[in-house]
């Protein structure tokens, strides 16, 4: 699951601001290419980039494009803070700084053969994105493969098109739902660990990835868990506040792990024991 | 094929009702009717006295709260397997939420009277079902508890971007 590192990973690549798009009301994605040369921008699905934004700030954000079109960068954001609320204002031609890839990867590869779930809270959409596409790019290789994904209310459903387009596959499960809703949504409403019941996956054969806020991470591994799907074949991708993204400043670190060098993806089994400790 | 030997394959590979002994699922099934919803139809209102307890068969079932003057608000959804309504068993057995068939809908219905009636008269049938009904009304109380706290709205916390 490592990933190789780059020669210099504190340089910082300036990228042209291709396309801003809004997502949802306060998420957008940035579709970013090189200010200088064509290179390609090989990634791996989960890992993240510090997006720097010149005199505001620098921020670590997770890769939700294609790892198959590594000649665009896409990155989807929230806007919460300073920086992400300034990079939502970018228009076509903007320059931003980039580097990386960072971080571990979620196990695809590893995955074949075997049935996977993904399951997606909110925005933790994204970071799982690149990992879908790998896996509908060999889906041959893979047992059955679902798709779970909860949202706020259908307007906070990241990805809409992209979600009925695999869900249109006679080869992928997707199946969404969201917190609360009007009278006129016709899908579902509830947690999304109420959807694990019907995804009709063999719990002994399966393999999951797991991304969004903590709260739901722990709720999902806990019902992936009581249906059987063993530790070290869950993987979820943490969040804390990453700043050097090299394991250098300790600014991220939880228990003996630094997130931004031994994650974001971890198996379960390997942080089952900090993941417990409220003070983290 | 008898009503009562479609329902008791049914309850046979129900999750709930899997369990119960052969015996104890023909006392439930003896209680059982078919039953059909279309688009839009009401399977039951809120505050009405809950005459069935429903295991639905196919279809999708939204639980809603109606607020005079606004559009009703779903707060949960269900569907094929899963069974709808628990106030049937719990006094003064009337109905919290107003369900409505989201699309054409197939139940299987328990009249609730015939099944409380068994309960009384044999406890350990009433023990058995009512084990297998409260992890569901658990699971359920849990699953609105998680919908209230929002774990989807803006965290206070700055600097963590991509949630």
């Amino acid at each position: 699951m490592a990933v190789a590192a780059l020669p210099d990973r504190m340089q910082l690549h300036p990228f042209l601001v291709e396309r801003v798009t809004m997502d949802v009301s306060d998420t957008f994605t940035l579709v970013l290419r090189p200010q200088y040369g064509t290179d390609a921008f090989p990634f791996k699905p989960g890992q993240f980039n510090m997006l720097y934004l010149f005199g505001v700030g620098e921020v670590p954000i997770s890769i939700s494009g294609d790892p198959q079109q590594p000649e665009r960068l896409v990155h989807t954001i929230r806007a919460l803070g300073t920086v992400t609320a300034a990079m939502q204002k970018l228009k076509k031609g903007s320059v931003v700084g980039v580097r990386g890839p960072f971080g571990t990867a979620w196990p695809v590869d590893e995955a074949a053969g075997a049935d996977v779930v993904i399951i997606a809270g909110g925005v933790g959409l994204a970071p799982l994105r690149p990992a879908i596409h790998a896996i509908l790019a060999k889906r041959g290789q893979y047992g059955r493969f679902v798709i779970l994904y909860g949202a706020r209310t259908p307007k906070d459903i990241l990805f809409r098109r992209e979600l009925q387009r695999w869900g249109g596959r006679m080869d992928t499960f997707v199946d969404v739902t969201v917190d609360r809703a009007p009278g006129d949504w016709r899908g579902n409403v509830g947690v999304v660990t109420s959807l694990i019941g019907h995804g009709g996956f063999e719990p002994e054969h399966t393999i999951a990835f797991v991304c969004g806020p903590e709260v739901m991470i722990r709720y999902a591994v806990q019902a992936l868990s009581d249906r059987g799907v063993r530790d070290d074949r869950i993987y979820l991708s943490m969040e804390r506040n990453m700043k050097c993204a090299v394991g250098f400043c300790g600014h991220c670190q939880w228990g003996g792990n630094f997130v931004c060098r031994d994650g974001p993806v971890f198996r379960f089994d390997g942080i089952a024991d900090v993941f417990q400790v409220r003070e983290l | 094929m008898r009503l009562v030997e479609v329902v008791t394959r049914v309850l046979q590979e129900n999750s709930i009702f899997k369990e119960l002994t052969p015996g104890q699922r023909e006392l439930v099934a003896g209680c059982a009717s078919l039953m059909v919803f279309q688009e839009g139809a009401f399977i039951y209102r809120e505050g009405q006295p809950a005459q069935h307890f429903y295991l639905i068969r196919h279809g999708r079932v939204a639980l809603e709260v109606h607020v005079p003057g606004r559009a009703p608000i779903i707060v949960d959804s269900l569907r094929d397997g899963d069974p709808l309504g628990w106030s049937w068993l719990i006094p003064p057995y009337r109905t919290h939420f107003d369900a409505r068939a989201l699309g054409l809908t197939r139940v299987m219905g328990f009249d609730a009277e015939c099944l409380r009636q068994k309960m009384e008269e044999n406890p350990a049938f009433g023990y058995a079902l009512h084990k297998r009904m409260a992890p569901v009304i658990a699971s359920r109380l849990a699953a609105a508890r998680r919908q209230l706290i929002d774990i989807y709205g803006r965290p206070d916390q700055q600097g963590v971007a991509w949630r």
